[in-house]
């Protein structure tokens, strides 16, 4: 099938996955289900990641405007910067994307080589609906928590790194990522977090939905929803800084 | 009852089934016979609407399943019951939650009729003790009663049985076989079974297709079956040592 056929394919299982559900009170119990399995129980490794991304983006700043020209706090102002405009919410995305959307994958596509999706359909389940709405909707909820704690913790991590080695002051650390704060910047980056989520969730499952075969196709599967997903952030992500910044 | 009338599936540029017309009778234990690969299992998933088929039509008592809509695809739908080749059980839930499942999704019971259904049908099927279990935990036969307990769950008029001995010792088949023969009698199903296990067609075939290079090849009753003159269908039954024998033993 050609890039064309997939797309089509893939928005009409998005149709199908808005469709009316059956039940109600069971696709809220699932969405709760994966709001712990895709967003609380990724809080670790977000959390990890952002304190050294953060303290890494302050080390990597101040070794390199080391100038007597610019004010010492413009390196917690960069971080600062860094870290909400693009370092949380995209990268955060894209590691979300192997470690969630390989998850999504991997689970709908055992699911349909396993005739388990056939056996949804044949009980008049809308199988699209009943898997992957719920994932959306965690994902959609949980990811912008995520990418605030990422934040936080990122911002924190460079007052670490910096106050710990002595490159920076607190004073100044703290003056950084104080000044020119604009508000509509965490908007910004909550929109794109938003849209990378429903991006990793769909594209992993459209790609597990859609396995043929046995279990080494199920691993492929989950390969290509990470690439995909990647590329997908990757091209959304610019399209919404034109869009939402310029 | 369920009639397929001139029923053809193609994938690409190959041709599964053509022209396939049947009748699978209420009651009845009607099997579908045919070597691996001669399209039965595609018939049956044309019957139960999982492949669409290029022509012809699937009448549940006289209502064309491909004419139909959405909602009444799912009215129907909840009248059918399917235990898969490999049970297609959910891994993450218990076998008691996976009888449950499509009480939940569809049943208008309160949860403590639910529950007693969901119970009753454990016991009917003899499995009631493994309850808390998952189905990695059970053993072939033990998945393949659990697929029938949920399977018969919402009281169905049409049962489908995709292979149901495929991997199981022959002891294990033969109390399979029973069960669905039992299970079809009591609720007064229109029970399909796709089978090549010629043991299990000769125990409880009552209405018997045979599907060869995609098409109905011959059609008859168990006791038809053993004294046909079709030549690819006794190539078919008697392929095995153990029926040549028992074809001598007839004959003698």
């Amino acid at each position: 099938m050609g890039i064309i056929g997939h797309i089509g394919q893939y928005f009409h299982l998005l149709k199908e996955t808005f469709s009316r559900p059956e039940r109600f009170r069971v696709y809220w119990s699932r969405t709760l289900e994966e709001m712990d399995l895709l967003g609380i129980k990724s809080i670790g490794i977000v959390a990890l990641l952002s304190f050294f991304m953060g303290a890494v983006i302050t080390i990597q700043t101040k070794t390199n405007i080391d100038s007597p020209l610019i004010q010492a706090w413009v390196v917690g102002f960069a971080t600062r910067q860094s870290t909400i405009l693009e370092f949380s919410p995209t990268i955060i995305a894209l590691i979300l994307a192997g470690k969630v959307g390989s998850n999504i994958a991997a689970e709908i596509g055992s699911m349909r080589v396993k005739e388990q999706i056939d056996a949804l359909d044949i009980m008049g389940v809308n199988s699209a609906g009943f898997l992957i709405l719920p994932k959306i909707v965690a994902s959609m909820f949980m990811n912008p928590f995520l990418v605030m704690v990422s934040m936080f913790l990122s911002i924190f991590g460079g007052y670490v790194a910096g106050t710990g080695t002595g490159i920076i002051s607190a004073t100044d650390y703290l003056q950084g990522i104080q000044t020119g704060f604009i508000p509509y910047h965490i908007t910004y980056a909550l929109i794109k977090t938003v849209v990378f989520a429903f991006i990793i969730a769909t594209v992993s499952a459209y790609q597990g939905y859609y396995t043929i075969g046995g279990t080494r196709e199920v691993g492929i599967s989950s390969t290509k929803a990470v690439v995909y997903s990647n590329v997908v952030i990757l091209i959304a992500n610019y399209a919404l800084t034109q869009f939402l910044l310029v | 009852m369920i009639e397929v009338k001139g029923l053809s599936k193609r994938f690409g540029t190959v041709q599964i089934l053509t022209d396939i017309s049947a009748v699978f009778e209420t009651g009845k234990v009607n099997q579908i016979i045919g070597k691996s690969g001669s399209g039965k299992s595609v018939l049956a998933k044309c019957m139960v609407g999982l492949h669409v088929p290029e022509q012809g039509k699937v009448l549940y008592e006289n209502r064309s399943f491909y004419d139909m809509d959405r909602d009444q695809k799912t009215e129907i739908r909840q009248e059918i019951g399917m235990l898969f080749q490999g049970s297609a059980l959910f891994d993450s839930l218990t076998v008691f939650q996976n009888v449950m499942f499509p009480l939940q999704m569809f049943s208008h019971k309160s949860k403590s009729e639910m529950e007693d259904r969901a119970h009753s049908c454990l016991k009917r099927v003899n499995i009631l003790d493994k309850d808390r279990l998952f189905p990695a935990e059970l053993s072939g036969g033990m998945q393949k009663r659990v697929g029938i307990a949920r399977a018969i769950a919402m009281n169905p008029k049409y049962l489908f049985c995709d292979e149901p001995n495929s991997g199981l010792d022959p002891q294990t088949s033969i109390l399979i076989d029973e069960l669905i023969k039992e299970i079809t009698e009591e609720f007064k199903t229109t029970t399909i079974v796709i089978t090549h296990d010629m043991n299990s067609v000769v125990e409880t075939g009552e209405n018997i297709i045979f599907i060869h290079k995609g098409q109905k090849w011959w059609q008859g009753t168990g006791d038809e079956l053993l004294n046909n003159d079709n030549k690819e269908l006794n190539e078919f039954i008697f392929a095995g040592g153990l029926m040549r024998r028992i074809k001598r033993s007839l004959k003698n």
